[in-house]
């Protein structure tokens, strides 16, 4: 088996270590900035793709397609982020006669509209926050708000990632912001569709993986939490999610199981909620890619999520099943990001003099970086995941304050003392924060 | 006469979104802090603006190009 590795940075990285896992050949692809880059070191054969900028590279669906069918690749690994949730490159690899490292086109459609992916968790019986169908003007909204109740989040249907949603207290602020909203996603998104949804305060963001074969059959890897976040980006992530009803984890759990197999899901995806103070869990979206977040699910129990991917895609079954999957420890993932937190996280391209990586039991850094390379301005910030692993929750963020001490880069600003001061913030460590608590925090 | 640089390295953008008309045109009068156009650095969109009111002369760099630190953008005559 050959595998184009569709991506860059460290998720290239860990694309290429679970082929070679495997037995297969990894081909890499870059642009004019990344022709030195470790993915490229490491893979069997590489290819150009175009120039730097990502619409002429990483994100030119016909460029990765020639590479793939060009290298005698029978798999295309979409990674995150790029080209990986959209359906009209599945679509092109399934067309092409090869293997796309996800699921379905279809699957991905679906779960790409919000609105499609709304109705389909209902009819999979996946509590959803409470919401309307698209609108269409200002009065059927008025009608719509008057059922949910303020406040509301006006969304667009094709948003995504936190873009594309604007918070409504009222009847007035509604009449001024809906129109607004739908010219924004019809140029941002190409589609205007909106719907509102009611505004949960408090919340935390859990997320469930999961693993479905290629005959439909799906499992839970446990859940996630991702409730550190800053507009809307995840900065901290801890698995499990710590002190979670386990009532709510059963809900969870189970409901992204039926959402899976109810939209013919195959390979690994995610399930986001959105949990309440009560501890009652809403839907949000389904990811349908390996997530940014993935190790700290491999660190709990096991599993090599990119190995089943590729297991999943070459029509094997899965190597587990549910009853296999265990759940052991704690981790936390931290993402170091070439951003300055004191100059309101402006990104911060440049030459990386200095990059010692922390080690130790319990200890991962996923990163597509060396010393001496240079963090382009072209793609998006994050240089490095550092997780760690304890046999207890205290365990795993005292590894990593111990990680991050060691953990040094120079040339230019990153997240590395952030991490530090959030690691030892006696709040979290305390237990559960809700996702606006950072931007509190910050102030 | 001036030029609009950018101090960050990126890619450049004429419009405020693929669908939209850009921001100016050569011979396009401009005042003061207007937004010419965008350089996008690691996702996060930087604006280039006119230091003084003018007229654009010349537009010095395509839609969607690579942008070097301290790039001319934009060629204004003031007004």
């Amino acid at each position: 088996m050959r595998v184009l590795v569709a991506n860059r940075g460290e998720i290239a990285v860990r694309v290429v270590r679970a082929c070679h896992a495997a037995g297969f050949a990894a081909v890499a692809v870059h642009s004019d900035a990344d022709a030195d880059a470790t993915w490229v070191r490491m893979a069997d054969d590489s290819r150009h793709i175009g120039k730097s900028p990502a619409p002429k590279s990483y994100l030119d669906g016909s460029a990765l397609l020639s590479a793939a069918q060009d290298s005698g690749c029978d798999l295309v690994h979409p990674g995150y982020g790029f080209l990986s949730e959209s359906a009209e490159f599945a679509r092109s690899v399934e067309q092409a006669g090869l293997g796309f490292v996800g699921p379905p086109a279809s699957a991905i459609a679906l779960m790409g509209d919000k609105a499609s992916a709304r109705r389909a968790a209902r009819e999979a019986d996946v509590p959803v926050v409470p919401g309307s169908g698209p609108v269409a003007d200002v009065a059927e909204a008025r009608e719509a708000a008057a059922e949910i109740g303020y406040p509301l989040l006006v969304k667009a249907s094709s948003g995504g990632g936190g873009r594309g949603i604007r918070p409504v207290r009222d009847d007035d602020e509604l009449a001024e912001v809906l129109p607004a909203a739908q010219a924004e996603a019809r140029n941002a998104f190409g589609d205007g569709t909106t719907y509102l949804e009611k505004a949960l305060e408090r919340t935390r963001h859990v997320e469930v993986q999961v693993l479905a074969d290629s005959a439909g059959r799906a499992i839970h890897l446990f859940e996630r939490d991702c409730s550190v976040q800053r507009r809307r980006q995840k900065l901290l992530e801890e698995a499990p999610a710590p002190d979670l009803p386990e009532r709510t984890r059963e809900i969870v759990c189970a409901a992204s199981v039926r959402l899976a197999e109810h939209v013919g899901y195959r390979g690994a995806g995610t399930v986001e909620f959105l949990v309440d103070p009560a501890g009652d869990p809403h839907f949000i979206e389904m990811n349908t890619r390996v997530q940014v977040e993935h190790p700290i699910t491999e660190m709990i129990t096991g599993v090599d999520l990119v190995a089943e991917q590729l297991r999943v895609a070459t029509g094997q079954p899965l190597s587990l099943a549910q009853q296999d999957v265990a759940l052991r420890g704690a981790a936390v993932e931290l993402r170091i990001n070439a951003e300055d937190p004191d100059n309101a996280f402006a990104p911060s391209p440049g030459d990386v003099t200095t990059f010692d990586l922390p080690g130790g039991p319990g200890v991962r850094v996923d990163t597509g970086l060396v010393r001496g390379a240079r963090i382009s301005p072209f793609y998006d910030s994050l240089i490095a995941k550092l997780v760690c692993w304890g046999a207890d929750r205290a365990q795993a963020f005292a590894r990593a304050r111990q990680a991050l001490d060691e953990f040094t880069v120079e040339g230019l600003a990153s997240t590395v003392a952030l991490q530090r001061q959030l690691t030892a913030n006696a709040q979290l460590l305390r237990g559960p924060v809700h996702t606006r608590w950072l931007e509190q925090e910050l102030g | 006469m001036y030029k609009a640089t950018s101090q960050l390295p990126g890619v450049f953008y004429r419009r405020p979104a693929p669908d939209q008309e850009p921001f100016v045109e050569e011979g396009s009068v401009v005042q003061d802090g207007q937004t010419l156009g965008l350089v996008e650095v690691m996702k996060t969109f930087n604006e280039v603006r006119a230091e003084r009111p003018g007229r654009v002369s010349r537009i010095l760099l395509a839609e969607g190009e690579e942008v070097e630190p301290g790039q001319e953008l934009f060629e204004v005559e003031d007004g």
